[in-house]
């Protein structure tokens, strides 16, 4: 569950966590914050796929609510804040055959293989077509069956996921899908040259 | 310093000893001429101190002015004192303004400053501004009242607009030097650029790389074609990677550079051209900017890394392994500054490529723990200190650390001067023991005998300041926040440290008696900043009280309780209270 944002956030629940300014207990008493747990996703209450495919790396798609900020700390400055602040993009995935959407947060990943290893980990039992690196993955539940990562992107187009920079990717996708390979016919990959000139 | 004593003009100062004291030897001319070798403060602080004629003869022959503490001292016994100054350094701001802990308005205006240097040194040639605010009213005065005007740096400043940099480069004919660093001010047009006039071809050092505007790229490109000199240009991220390839064909020379945005589609043809622009920059030291900049195209700067002394990384995320790459290409790196997704990963790959390294500053992409990225660990540490042991600046934002880490680290490394640890979760302890960190930093003042900067985090009793009183005897600033057990701590560390000239301290459990026992202490420093501790108004008071010689300054959180002084500021100063004081700056 996402919670409603400014309070602050019951101590036990964050690793960590530091009691702020809602108090009138004299500051930097003889509390200290507990030693942080190992960092592990909540639990959430998220949607389940019909199929037996379910795994823990569901959680990833709805990370905690975030602590309660401390003012001035860490002692980043205001400018190097811009590129840190942001709250995540995210964005729905929807599977081909599948009845329910999942979300990820696409802010969450560096490269495309970071977030093809979190989609295959999320719907474990697909295996997903790495068009970055053109290797195709037999899915070997049922020996048939790939799917290939595609986006919708600003204007609408369906794209074939891996060919523009991956900041560029994050920036412009608005939904991602995972087709059958079998329908994923006008989107073949482009060849990507170490050079990266984008042959459109 | 005295003030009385700036009156006499230096042919007087010979007959103005009394029978006690000997004829100087020479003449005042002999000793000025002697004095106009002396650059360094110290030494000029060191002979003022002789005796009469001494003093006179070196506050004849200063030229650069440094204050550290805009309050310290006025603009009027400045003026008395020292006649023929061309160059002015000014700081403001205590530092954690950096970091929103002051309020707007506070104060570190530099008009009146700009007022009486007006009057007193038109031959200004350089101005040196940190943490002051600087209006365009400020500017337009400048830009009209020096005209050997050369060299201009903002740091961290703020208050000024595009009218006010249309000022400076409209009427500076003789400008060199227009820097502007980490001065990010809201509604900055790029009009201001356009301003240079066309037959201006002096700047050696353009720095706009902080600024949020658009300039005319056409305007910029033919100011750098005149500026043969340029050596150090740093734009900001509306330049396009094409268009930085044309600067570049027009500023092969440049030593210093920022690049604009990276990313960019290019061309297989565009590539090449670009790489090889970069191949041309010979020269180069240090490069910044790289706004974006992907795997795909860092390449095209591995022709210009060969000299390179600082890449400074902060504001582009890279990867470990795109990272590592370019590392290979930077072997004479001196000063590194990174972005923690390069994890430890990357930071062998740091050890094993840069031997020379001497400063590294890794930052944290994610400091509020919302991806819950790892970003770097003890151990990325650990690898840099063993593959580069003539480290002697560290700025390091991790989630964890060890005490037998940092052991370690110092002893591969002994030679820090500047150690500051941010370990980001307040009050952690070594994630593997559990135990406080306060062992680590032990190591670290015990064998870093030339430490001058110090910052801890962590879980911290009062034993790290006991140790850091009796250890770091040539501490200058240390930096304190969410540790300590009692006053006790802070004690060692004012009875302790001899050469301490800053302390700030934020969210401590240091109270009153803390504070009072640093009174003599607080004289020989710069400042004191206390935050969030366990300081009263009363203790302010009877600090302020007894020591007249201190501004004792207090900013109360709107609602907390009376007696709280939320946040202290005390510095010593000859010019009194201030007369700027906000209202919501309590003098004491």
């Amino acid at each position: 569950m996402m919670s409603g944002g400014n309070a602050a956030p019951p101590e036990q629940e964050y690793p960590g966590g530091l009691k702020t300014d809602l108090t009138l207990a004299l500051p930097g008493g003889a509390e200290t914050p507990k030693p942080p747990a190992k960092r592990g996703f909540s639990d959430t209450a998220d949607l389940k796929l019909g199929c037996s495919c379910e795994d823990e790396a569901s959680a990833v798609t709805q990370p905690p609510p975030p602590k309660a900020q401390v003012v001035g700390w860490p002692p980043v400055r205001s400018y190097r804040k811009n590129m840190m602040m942001k709250i995540g993009k995210f964005v729905k995935v929807a599977v081909d055959g599948a009845p329910y959407l999942r979300k990820v947060d696409l802010e969450l990943y560096t490269s495309y293989q970071e977030l093809l290893a979190a989609l295959e980990a999320m719907f474990a039992c697909l295996t997903i077509c790495n068009v970055v690196n053109e290797r195709k993955i037999m899915d070997s539940t049922n020996g048939k069956e790939e799917y290939v990562p595609t986006y919708e992107d600003k204007d609408g187009d369906w794209m074939l996921v891996g060919d523009v920079p991956w900041k560029m990717f994050v920036e412009s996708c608005k939904r991602l899908r995972l087709m059958k390979s079998s329908e994923a016919v006008g989107l073949a990959p482009k060849s990507t040259s170490s050079k990266g000139s984008s042959t459109k | 310093m005295d003030p009385d004593q700036s009156e006499d003009s230096p042919s007087n100062s010979a007959n103005s000893h009394g029978p006690t004291q000997p004829q100087s030897p020479f003449p005042d001319e002999v000793l000025e001429k002697v004095l106009s070798f002396i650059d360094s403060r110290k030494d000029r602080s060191s002979v003022s101190l002789v005796r009469k004629d001494w003093y006179n003869a070196e506050r004849w022959t200063r030229s650069k002015l440094f204050i550290g503490n805009c309050y310290s001292v006025s603009p009027e016994i400045v003026a008395r004192r020292f006649p023929r100054i061309k160059s002015v350094t000014l700081k403001g701001k205590p530092r954690f303004s950096d970091f929103n802990m002051l309020p707007r308005d506070w104060g570190a205006n530099v008009h009146s400053w700009l007022v009486m240097f007006a009057k007193v040194y038109p031959f200004l040639e350089e101005l040196r501004l940190k943490r002051m605010t600087v209006t365009d009213e400020s500017l337009e005065l400048l830009a009209k009242s020096f005209p050997r005007f050369k060299a201009l740096t903002l740091s961290s400043c703020d208050g000024f607009s595009d009218n006010g940099l249309k000022a400076i480069a409209s009427h500076c004919r003789n400008l060199t030097e227009l820097d502007i660093q980490d001065s990010v001010t809201d509604d900055v047009g790029g009009g201001w650029l356009s301003c240079f006039p066309e037959n201006f071809a002096s700047l050696e050092v353009l720095n706009f790389s902080s600024l949020n505007c658009e300039v005319s790229f056409d305007d910029l490109e033919r100011l750098v074609g005149r500026c043969k000199s340029l050596r150090v240009l740093k734009v900001n991220d509306s330049i396009t990677l094409d268009q930085l390839r044309r600067l570049l064909v027009h500023a092969p020379q440049l030593m210093e550079l920022g690049t604009g945005s990276f990313m960019q589609e290019l061309t297989p043809r565009q590539y090449e051209d670009i790489e090889s622009a970069f191949s041309n920059c010979r020269n180069l030291q240090v490069l910044s900017g790289l706004w974006e900049a992907t795997s795909l195209y860092l390449p095209v700067l591995y022709g210009a890394c060969a000299s390179l002394t600082f890449l400074n990384l902060s504001d582009v995320a890279l990867q470990s392994s795109e990272f590592a790459k370019l590392l290979v290409h930077c072997p004479n790196l001196r000063r590194l500054w990174v972005i923690d997704t390069v994890e430890d990963k990357g930071l062998e790959a740091l050890g094993s490529s840069c031997p020379l390294l001497e400063e590294l500053r890794v930052f944290p992409s994610d400091p509020y723990d919302r991806h819950h990225r790892d970003g770097v660990t003890e151990l990325g540490f650990l690898a840099v200190s063993r593959g580069c042991r003539k480290l002697r600046y560290v700025l390091y934002f991790c989630r964890r650390m060890t005490n037998a880490a940092v052991v370690t680290i110092v002893q591969n490394c002994p030679d820090f001067t500047h150690f500051r640890l941010c370990i980001m979760t307040p009050g952690q302890p070594d994630y593997l023991t559990n135990e406080p960190m306060d062992e680590a930093f032990a190591a670290v003042v015990k064998t870093c005998t030339k430490l001058k900067r110090l910052s801890v985090s962590g879980l911290l009793t009062d034993l790290t300041f006991e140790y850091i009183g009796k250890y770091a005897k040539n501490l200058e600033t240390l930096s304190v926040a969410f540790a300590g057990s009692s006053d006790w701590g802070m004690q060692c560390v004012l009875e302790g440290c001899p050469k301490l000239r800053k302390l700030e301290i934020r969210d401590c459990p240091f109270g009153n008696a803390a504070l009072l026992s640093g009174r003599e202490k607080y004289e020989m420093m710069r400042s004191l900043w206390m935050s969030s501790c366990n300081v009263t108004m009363k203790g302010c008071r009877l600090l302020a009280r007894e020591m007249p010689r201190l501004n004792v300054e207090v900013i109360k959180d709107e609602g907390n309780d009376d007696g709280q002084a939320d946040r202290v500021y005390v510095y010593r100063s000859v010019a009194g209270p201030r007369r700027d004081a906000p209202p919501f700056v309590l003098t004491l």
